[in-house]
């Protein structure tokens, strides 16, 4: 039983790292864009959820509900500013304009909150479990899992059912093509990026609810993000979730065995899928 | 009397210092077909290029409706009225035969001529195959949807690039013979093509490029064989 009870925390787990990896596996999908700086920038979030909560003296759901435009700003900006003069047929530009950010970011954050670690406080429900069958579930693992689900969804009736992910399909296809049709690319990576920093900001709630951060966690944030993002298959959103499960999964089975194997388990899982399935669980098929 | 539809006069066009238009002249009028010949490297697909706002051009040498168009991006030329099969038909894969279509309406105009059950007649095998990814279909359906596409945006000036390209004579054959119906939608077409023969047949004008110029121009019947050879060839027969 204490084997089933690890495997669900772990899935519970993979949740958030579904979150972590869900608008990099977006943004990456439209504009073949690495961002270096996605695990900042989801710390970036936290700490403004943070500043709103202090100052509103909200519940930190209704102050992530009030991150999300300002986030969605900063990324139609990023993108319309920063990111569209580094495109192109060369990827290193990009990398290095993002490692960049990555290191602007923490040192801004220090700068500007210190190095000491925050929590956001969600009250009572943070301890509150369930039982599920045979096995007792926490109710904020199982709301961050539900929320991963949700936000992939979303992202896929997004791509799938409006003119708007005709749009990202299009110029992810061929950005040429896409202005010919009327679609202006820099436009386009400008929302999906916005989109992608709404992402990071319903990731950035769980984050800072479930544990604590601070300033210097966004690189560690964006390893689990892109395991998850490689392990699902490049630019396939419910293929992020699986990833992200996995890693969750393993380490979790790891932890069991040892406490000092959990992360390791993750990344060990990590290299045998790639070793297996190069090109993870669900590539899409073009490409 | 009213003036062209498009007018192009003097355009110059470089890749880097390559210099690939040396001072084209066209006019093309409202509901004509133009067809445009010319060898490889003649400088018709740059042509195509410049006037879709892919390559940057002088402000004042394109004009549509009177309108300077050439410092325009493609989206902003897509927008003012003039749409293009691209040479190659380039397809989204990612997208169906049906979503395809609508990318192409993605700008909507004032017409509403062209609407998918409008494509859909004038290519019945697109409705059957609508939900197939594009790229699935076989190179004629391919450029169906292509041409389809374009018209989704109800332009008023079509431009095909190479579109008789690797498809089979019978299939050029069929994709021509939606040339009248999408004329009497309005549109003035420009034809790209190294077919000659296959461009000649639908063409009220002619114009033949070789190395970046205009090399003759002139109504299809006023033209002798001889006459098309030398300017397509830049040798005489």
């Amino acid at each position: 039983m204490i084997w089933l009870d690890t495997i669900v925390q772990g899935i519970l787990l993979g949740g958030l790292y579904a979150l972590f990896a869900a608008g990099l596996s977006l943004v990456f999908g439209i504009m073949r864009l690495v961002n270096l700086a996605h695990g900042d920038l989801i710390v970036l979030a936290a700490f403004l959820i943070l500043t709103i909560v202090s100052a509103l003296g909200l519940n930190p759901f209704l102050g992530a509900l009030l991150a999300m435009p300002v986030m969605f700003g900063a990324g139609w900006l990023l993108q319309t500013y920063v990111l569209n003069r580094v495109l192109g047929d060369d990827i290193l530009p990009p990398l290095l304009v993002t490692f960049g950010l990555s290191v602007v970011i923490q040192n801004g954050l220090l700068e500007g909150f210190s190095a000491d670690s925050q929590k956001l406080s969600a009250g009572p429900i943070e301890a509150a479990s369930l039982p599920l069958g045979p096995v007792t579930v926490g109710v904020m693992p199982l709301l961050t899992l539900i929320s991963a689900i949700l936000v992939i969804f979303a992202l896929n009736q997004l791509f799938y059912r409006t003119r708007l992910g005709r749009a990202f399909r299009a110029t992810s296809d061929d950005a040429v093509t896409a202005g010919l049709m009327g679609i202006r690319p820099r436009n386009v990576f400008a929302i999906a990026t916005g989109v992608a920093m709404v992402v990071a900001t319903i990731a950035a709630l769980y984050l800072g609810m479930r544990a604590n951060f601070d300033p210097t966690i966004g690189p560690a944030r964006l390893i689990y993000a892109f395991e998850a993002v490689i392990i699902g298959g490049l630019g396939s959103l419910w293929g992020t979730l699986a990833g992200g499960i996995v890693i969750g999964v393993a380490q979790a089975l790891g932890a069991a065995v040892n406490p000092e194997w959990q992360i390791l388990s993750g990344h060990i899982a990590f290299i045998l899928v790639l070793l297996v399935r190069p090109r993870g669980l669900f590539p899409r098929a073009n490409d | 009397m009213t003036g062209p539809v498009l007018s192009i006069e003097n355009l110059t066009a470089y890749y880097g210092d390559f210099q690939a238009l040396f001072g084209v002249d066209l006019a093309l009028q409202q509901g004509q077909a133009l067809a445009i010949i010319g060898a490889n490297g003649a400088g018709k697909s740059t042509l195509m290029r410049a006037i879709t706002g892919i390559l940057p051009s002088p402000r004042d040498a394109i004009r549509l409706n009177g309108q300077p168009i050439g410092h325009l991006s493609a989206p902003e030329v897509l927008e003012a009225g003039i749409s293009m099969v691209p040479e190659g038909r380039r397809l989204f894969p990612s997208l169906s035969v049906e979503e395809n279509l609508l990318i192409g309406a993605h700008v909507r105009t004032g017409s509403r001529y062209w609407t998918l059950d409008g494509i859909y007649d004038l290519f019945p095998i697109l409705a059957e195959r609508r939900h197939n990814p594009g790229t699935a279909l076989s190179g004629g359906q391919q450029q169906m949807v292509a041409i389809g596409r374009a018209l989704m945006s109800n332009p008023d000036v079509l431009l095909c690039d190479e579109i008789s390209l690797g498809l089979a004579p019978v299939v050029i054959r069929d994709i021509y013979a939606s040339f009248p119906k999408i004329r009497e939608s309005g549109a003035s077409v420009i034809v790209v093509e190294q077919d000659i023969g296959q461009a000649l047949k639908i063409a009220d004008h002619v114009c033949c490029m070789m190395e970046g110029r205009v090399t003759l121009s002139g109504a299809p019947d006023a033209l002798s064989r001889d006459a098309i050879h030398d300017a397509y060839f830049g040798v005489s027969a």
